[in-house]
């Protein structure tokens, strides 16, 4: 079935054995029929940085207006609406998409030794889903706004104005395209490995991804039927969570979180993958505890199921319902810090570079670190009492999800930008723009730690004049991020135009993607690849240095 | 309460709030030693086994060690159980009221807290509570999800439509709070502020001469207008959710599917108990009744708005 399913339609298969996959077909439909997983990781890539480049504006906008107490250029409904769209940007079109399906799209088959995922069309359609969804959404910004925050907190989001149903109706069309990626990944990994490629013999990447599709095929469901109620009740007056029609608004916030805090997961597991990939490379050092970082990615998938109403201490759950929360919440913080354990112990004794995957690694590693450990203060019931809903818990997110998952999406493009365009950026502005983002972040979300503790509340248009300073900076801090963006967007799109040919294998990986050229054939292998040793088999000093991915058959 | 506490906590206002500092010191103190242990660990790898010469290799490979493995797992594991511990202490103190807490109602609206004390007392936007005496909140929404918080005195809790929640305090020091809202509830969320007053006990006792006391006027105006209105209606001529106080006694306002009317008494009587009846053109229907406003109350608004010319 794959091998029919991989050509683009018209072409024969000799061709494209010897051409890169961007040759195998040229113009506009053979990007828009095509079943190549690359093509369409990498269609997939250019929607989820154009949504990054979206909610990133309209976080600039919020930290603009927050420069001072009061109206600085927009009014309160507008500003309302800002965090709103930056939220559900940035959750639903952006995090939650980018790394499994543009980079998991393109790398996964690759390092299983595969010629494609398992079912490639339901692959396209996967995206083309993710195209409808996101189109939804930016017709709610045109046809009324939504200002409920990416939550939708019943009875408000029930009961105001605006484009509600037309944003909640996207987000449940984007699940599908989540579920169906996750489904997709799933069957690929057990049916399509290379011969000889155990699942031990997987890179962390593959097991990170796993974790994730099966968090992404059981938690999206419930999402989408909580968001179908939800418009349920907009519409037909359905009295489920809305208390004037009989319902109960905490029976929502169940409901919700029991999807988006699994949710959460899906967000940094395949960060942390990447991270492990890397990590290993630029020390060339073989991965600590290999089976403790893959068995901790599905420690940490099942107990996130777990954890919900953590996000509910003060909703009005009871306070034994809140105890077991807090514990399962601080269970799940273990697996968490065994990986950064793990990578912390995988640099020592090894031999280091800082080309510029490794600083945005090392980025990640630091900022990470400082969100795991945050955490810590929201899961103890008593603390989070005074934290919940203030910028404590901002900046708390901003670190795990930008500081962590974000982080390790660059980390991942810069790793992967030559095999997937077959041309090198120049090292020195990649390196820059990760030092840049690292202080500009730094600068505008641990200011925010300080905002929340002195009792600053989210989501607020209007503050308190105590406040401005700490405001302040942190707005500051975020036009420094912007420079970083712009300088690493300019020097990448820079690389197409300086056109210096990549190398199959640039930074001496183990893994099965580069023993290929850059960019790939479309049939990815010549012939399919025997594996015979692990992902990061690297030799010490006196030793040979084999080629990538072991022996070939 | 003036003194700050340092760079991180507000003011310490609430019997409780000590226990939540400690506790946030302690995980604080404890985060900073992990950190410096992590980033410490990373740095310092990072140069001493930086690469060379380009052909470098690492100079062991380690795929496991089961007691570094099995360290790293069981004192975070404690560590981690330990607060969880201390967590919960803290937040049954702050949830169990003791029980001769003096009983306060609360409502919360779109965009303001309403109160009322032991006695039946109202007092709007106004949280008035005796010294040294432990205080019992119940409360209640009557539209969206609101969250009652004041950040000096570590309490938090959620206001819901459709059923009482409920939070207490004991403040031992007389002085003044601020009452935030912390769950997103519309437009002018952000602006949805109360006063907690706490009087020596002495001055509490002489309620009935003071915040107790309604005297119709324009003082008593200006401090509903301020607790009750300013969240959507501005006194300098600037547009919020309804239209400006300024100007606007006397003044003929154009009517949604109605013929224009005059500014007077009987207009802002309608408009505050029936607030829909006659929306002026160009604003939305959003303002919320006030029933817990007096006829001396709103008899006072009024002469506050006659001062906004």
């Amino acid at each position: 079935m794959n091998d029919h399913a991989a050509h683009a339609p018209g072409h024969d298969a000799h061709d494209a054995h010897d051409r890169p996959f961007y040759e195998d077909g040229k113009g506009i439909m053979s990007w828009i029929v095509t079943l190549d997983h690359k093509r369409i990781g990498i269609m997939y890539l250019w929607a989820v940085l154009a949504a990054f480049a979206a909610g990133g504006v309209f976080a600039l906008l919020l930290r603009l207006e927050l420069l001072a107490p009061g109206k600085q250029f927009v009014e309160a409904d507008t500003y309302n609406r800002f965090f709103t769209l930056h939220g559900a940007i940035m959750v639903f079109l952006f995090i939650i998409p980018a790394i499994p399906s543009a980079m998991g799209n393109f790398v996964l088959p690759l390092m299983l030794g595969a010629k494609d995922v398992a079912f490639p069309r339901l692959n396209l359609l996967s995206f083309y889903i993710y195209c409808v969804g996101s189109i939804m959404a930016l017709a709610s910004i045109v046809i009324g706004g939504v200002d409920t925050g990416w939550t939708f907190y019943t009875p408000y989001s029930t009961n105001v104005g605006g484009a509600v149903v037309m944003m909640t109706l996207s987000v449940f069309v984007l699940g599908f395209s989540s579920i169906l990626t996750g489904l997709n990944f799933i069957v690929t990994i057990h049916k399509m490995r290379a011969p000889g490629m155990s699942f031990f013999r997987m890179p962390l990447f593959v097991w990170a991804t796993y974790a994730t599709s099966i968090l992404q095929v059981m938690a999206t469901p419930v999402l989408g039927i909580t968001l179908l109620l939800l418009v349920a009740e907009r519409v037909l007056g359905v009295g489920i969570f809305d208390p004037a029609l009989g319902g109960d608004p905490v029976l929502y916030q169940h409901f919700f979180w029991f999807y988006s805090h699994p949710a959460v997961y899906i967000m940094i597991l395949p960060g942390m993958g990447i991270i492990s990939e890397i990590i290993t490379v630029f020390s060339r050092k073989t991965i600590f505890g290999y089976r403790a970082i893959a068995y901790s990615s599905l420690g940490i998938a099942i107990i996130s199921f777990l954890v919900w109403g953590h996000h509910m201490f003060l909703s009005g759950q009871s306070a034994y319902a809140g105890m077991v929360f807090s514990f399962l919440t601080f269970l799940v913080a273990i697996p968490s810090a065994i990986k950064v354990f793990n990578w912390t112990a995988t640099l020592y004794k090894g031999s280091i570079s800082f080309e510029a995957p490794m600083m945005w690694t090392l980025s990640f590693m630091v900022l990470f670190t400082i969100g795991g450990l945050t955490g810590l203060f929201l899961g103890a019931l008593g603390m989070d009492v005074h934290l919940h809903d203030t910028y404590f818990v901002v900046a708390h997110f901003h670190y795990v999800m930008m500081g962590g998952t974000v982080i390790a999406f660059y980390a991942g493009l810069h790793y992967w930008w030559p095999k997937m365009f077959g041309v090198m950026y120049r090292e020195g502005p990649a390196k820059w723009s990760a030092i840049i983002v690292f202080i500009g972040f730094n600068a505008t979300f641990f200011t925010q730690f300080i905002l929340g503790t002195k009792g600053m509340p989210r989501r607020y248009y209007n503050y308190l004049d105590q406040y401005q300073q700490l405001h302040q900076f942190s707005t500051f801090g975020s036009w420094i991020i912007g420079l970083g963006f712009i300088v690493m967007t300019v020097n990448l799109l820079a690389s197409f135009k300086q056109g210096v040919k990549a190398p199959a294998n640039p930074w001496g990986a183990r893994t099965l993607e580069w023993s290929i050229p850059s960019p790939p054939i479309t049939h990815n292998f010549h012939k399919t690849p025997v594996v015979t040793e692990g992902p990061y088999d690297f030799p010490v000093e006196g030793q040979s240095v084999p080629g990538a991915g072991g022996k070939h058959a | 309460m003036d003194n700050s506490n340092g760079l991180w906590m507000p003011p310490a206002a609430s019997t409780v709030a000590q226990q939540v500092d400690d506790l946030y010191f302690i995980i604080y103190w404890l985060c900073v030693v992990f950190f410096f242990l992590v980033a410490g660990g990373v740095v310092y790898f990072a140069w001493k086994y930086r690469r060379q010469r380009p052909d470098q290799l690492a100079t062991a490979q380690i795929g496991h060690n089961t007691f570094l493995e099995a360290t790293w797992t069981i004192i975070p594991g404690i560590l981690v159980i330990w607060i969880f511990v201390l967590g919960f202490r803290v937040y049954m103190n702050l949830i169990v009221a003791p029980g001769d807490a003096l009983e306060y109602q609360v409502t919360a609206k779109q965009w303001a807290w309403d109160f009322r004390d032991p006695d039946g007392c109202t007092t709007p936007g106004e949280l008035h509570v005796p010294a040294g005496r432990p205080v019992k909140l119940l409360m209640r929404s009557n539209d969206v999800l609101h969250s009652f918080f004041i950040s000096d005195f570590r309490i938090k809790q959620d206001v819901i439509p459709g059923r009482y929640s409920q939070v207490w305090f004991q403040a031992d020091k007389p002085g003044e709070h601020v009452v935030q809202c912390t769950e997103y509830c519309g437009t002018s969320h952000s602006n949805m502020y109360a006063k907690v007053i706490v009087h020596p006990p002495e001055a509490y006792a002489k309620k009935a001469e003071t915040f107790c006391k309604v005297v119709v006027g324009k003082e008593h105006g200006e401090k509903l207008y301020k607790t009750q209105c300013a969240a959507c209606h501005t006194i300098d001529g600037n547009r919020l959710v309804g239209p400006t106080f300024k100007g606007l006694w006397g003044r003929e306002e154009k009517i949604v599917g109605m013929a224009p009317v005059l500014v007077d008494e009987n207009y802002i009587v309608e408009s505050i108990r029936v607030p829909t009846a006659k929306v002026v053109e160009g604003y939305p229907p959003a303002m919320p009744a006030f029933p817990t406003l007096t006829d001396d109350d709103i008899a006072s608004i009024i002469e506050y708005m006659k001062t906004l010319k």
